[in-house]
């Protein structure tokens, strides 16, 4: 059984943490065959080598239009025979994810957090209603593709590295794929983690009132990201891109440390998936305490700068 | 280059002034309110006997963006819903929001479909309307958040996918979005006819008064089954047997409450034992 990863990689080759999740995930299911788009496959090698990937296919760097690389990534499948293609749940992930599925007949999944091989049927396991349930499915259909959540699982190199075959794939996209006249502006980097992939995520509330330092302090001392709920991005007090939520970017980092927030449902459905999760917050009845693994009631601007100070006190000591 | 979406010809239907008339379908979902207790059943999907449905919250933004281009191009809003007979009420909040008429798909062969399913029933819905010029949808729906339905709805149709416009507009035949990723923003164009979900940053949608929920009654609803989309599916190299059956529900469960949880109240020395706690759990 051959399974195809969409290797993502930033624009001068490095891969993004996603893709060695999503090979690390691929591993006990079968052979793994990796997707490379465009330019900066030379140098990514010696990490997917270590990562087992059998083969990659590179495509070339015009089909990385979702539509484009629904065709492109059909193409390989059909050609490798592949019965699971593994996607980054990004937007564009699902997008591309929801092109193929159609393209190849095949069941998809989104924004799962394991995948399985038992006696030979594929199993997804997800989280669903803002993370309230559990649901498992088994594949009866001949091709999956499914998109895994980030940090669902911990990039590990493989058991024995391989020494993965380059091929070069020449696809022909239609026009209908081509119809779209796109002009992309990319952002501008924060210095920070990106916050998708973070393995850590300290995210504003109302309750900070327009004073982001204690977020920024605590955050860059764990080498984290900051998010935003969506009150503190309507207030202007953090950019759109940081809201965190179910309109917002979807995170599951290992710690999620949420202060001023009042965990509504609609911020929820972006953390579900989130390891740990820890709350400030200066009402006892703030929704966010039903789901926290740790919740302090208390005021953040007593709580964060003692957090933070002890945590550089400890970080010293050791 | 794309085509149109074949249907009836549009020829003399008479447009006011030299406006070209554009013809949106907006799809919109009865889901359970987010607010209330949502639960799956033993077979895994979601239970709609609670009662507290409503039209999915970030559907109103798409009929909203409908409306708007509607009034803007003297254009048309036709609300579709594909679901049980709930799906009714969501169609009627729609025409409530100033959609003009309204199409239920609703079949028992239909129940439980999964997310392509949907999209083709819709796709199929849409052909057999006819001379459809976009089609608009939300950017998820809150029960399933797959947000797999607006693209797979454009590749069934074999149209332009254009997701999560923050922002939407149709000039000359043309339609322009802007969305805003993580990593960039992209000024998006294709020509008509597309599809394209819209993001709750796209606009605010209005709040119904008494006349709109009063003139809604009075817009038709056209119910289909199954089998008078099955010449949609046809015509778009699709049939009824792929519909569904590509994944199986093993289990179903609420997720387990950790027992460990703390909860302390700060006396001063919150900060101090949060650290150790993290230090603890090897969290940092
Ligand atoms: C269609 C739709 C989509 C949405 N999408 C999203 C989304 O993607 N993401 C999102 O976040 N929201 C989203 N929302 C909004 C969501 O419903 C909530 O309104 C929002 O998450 C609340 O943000 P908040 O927790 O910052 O503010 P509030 O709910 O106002 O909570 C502020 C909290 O701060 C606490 N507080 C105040 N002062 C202090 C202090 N000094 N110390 C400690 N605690 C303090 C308060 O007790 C309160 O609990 C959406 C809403 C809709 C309708
Ligand atoms: N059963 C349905 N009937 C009509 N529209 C739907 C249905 N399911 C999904 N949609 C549309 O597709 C969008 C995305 O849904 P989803 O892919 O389920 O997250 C929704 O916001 C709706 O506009």
């Amino acid at each position: 059984m051959t399974t195809l990863v969409l290797l993502d990689h930033d624009d001068d080759g490095t891969p993004r943490p996603a893709a060695l999740e999503l090979v690390t995930a691929a591993r006990p299911l079968g052979e793994v065959h990796g997707v490379w788009v465009g330019d900066g496959l030379d140098a990514a090698l010696p990490g997917l080598a270590d990562a087992g990937v059998l083969i990659v296919h590179r495509l070339p760097a015009d089909v990385w239009w979702p539509a484009a690389l629904a065709e492109a990534l059909h193409a390989v499948r059909s050609a490798t025979g592949a019965d699971l293609v593994l996607l980054a749940s990004t937007s564009e992930g699902k997008e591309v994810a929801a092109g193929l599925a159609v393209l190849d007949g095949a069941a998809v999944v989104t924004d799962a957090e394991r995948v399985e091989r038992v006696e030979g049927a594929l199993r997804v396991t997800k989280s669903v209603l803002a993370g309230t349930w559990v649901s498992t499915v088994e594949v009866t259909s001949p091709v999956a593709v499914v998109t895994l959540e980030p940090n669902a699982v911990r990039a590990e190199p493989a058991a024995a590295p391989s020494s993965p075959q380059v091929v070069d794939v020449q696809v022909a996209v239609s026009e209908l794929a081509r119809s779209v006249t796109v002009v992309r502006t990319p952002r501008q980097a924060t210095g920070r983690p990106d916050l998708a992939t973070a393995d850590v995520v300290v995210v504003a509330g109302r309750g900070v009132d327009g004073h982001l330092s204690p977020v920024e302090e605590l955050a860059d001392l764990l080498g984290g990201a900051v998010g935003a709920t969506r009150v503190v991005a309507d207030e202007g007090w953090l950019p759109r891109e940081q809201q965190v939520g179910q309109t917002g970017v979807a995170v599951a980092p290992r710690l999620y440390i949420g202060v001023g927030v009042s965990g509504a449902v609609h911020h929820r459905g972006g953390m579900q998936s989130a390891g740990t999760v820890v709350a400030v917050n200066s009402d006892p009845d703030a929704p966010i305490f039903e789901f926290a693994d740790y919740g302090i009631v208390g005021d953040l601007f007593d709580v964060l700068p003692a957090l933070t100070a002890e945590l550089r006190r400890l970080r010293e000591l050791a | 280059m794309s085509t149109r979406v074949p249907g009836p010809s549009r020829v003399g239907r008479g447009s006011p002034g030299n406006l070209p008339r554009v013809k949106i379908v907006v799809a919109v979902k009865h889901v359970p309110d987010v607010q209330s207790t949502r639960m799956l059943g033993a077979d895994g999907r979601l239970r709609r006997d609670g009662g507290d449905g409503t039209l999915n919250e970030l559907d109103e933004n798409a009929v909203e963006a409908a409306v708007q281009i509607a009034a803007a191009t003297s254009g048309e809003v036709v609300a579709l819903s594909v679901g049980p007979a709930d799906a009714h009420d969501a169609v009627r909040r729609a025409l409530q929001l100033g959609a003009s008429r309204g199409v239920v798909v609703s079949d028992e062969r239909l129940v439980g479909l999964d997310a392509l399913g949907t999209a083709a029933v819709l796709a199929a819905a849409v052909t057999v309307e006819g001379g459809v010029d976009l089609v608009l949808t939300g950017m998820a729906s809150t029960d399933g958040l797959t947000s797999v339905v607006p693209t797979a709805l454009a590749a069934y149709l074999r149209l332009p996918a254009l997701a999560l416009a923050a922002h939407v507009d149709v000039a000359d035949g043309t339609v322009h979005v802007r969305r805003e990723l993580d990593h960039a923003v992209e000024e998006l164009s294709a020509p008509l006819p597309a599809v394209v979900s819209v993001t709750d940053a796209a606009n605010e949608p209005s709040f119904p008064g008494f006349r709109a929920i009063m003139a809604a009654r009075k817009k038709p609803v056209q119910e289909l089954g199954l089998d008078e989309v099955v010449p949609g599916l046809t015509s778009l190299g699709l049939d009824p047997s792929m519909l569904g059956g590509r994944t199986r529900v093993l289990h179903a469960e609420p997720q387990q409450p950790r027992t460990d949880r703390v909860l302390v109240t700060d006396d001063g020395d919150a900060g101090v034992r949060l650290a150790a706690w993290l230090v603890d759990q090897r969290l940092v």
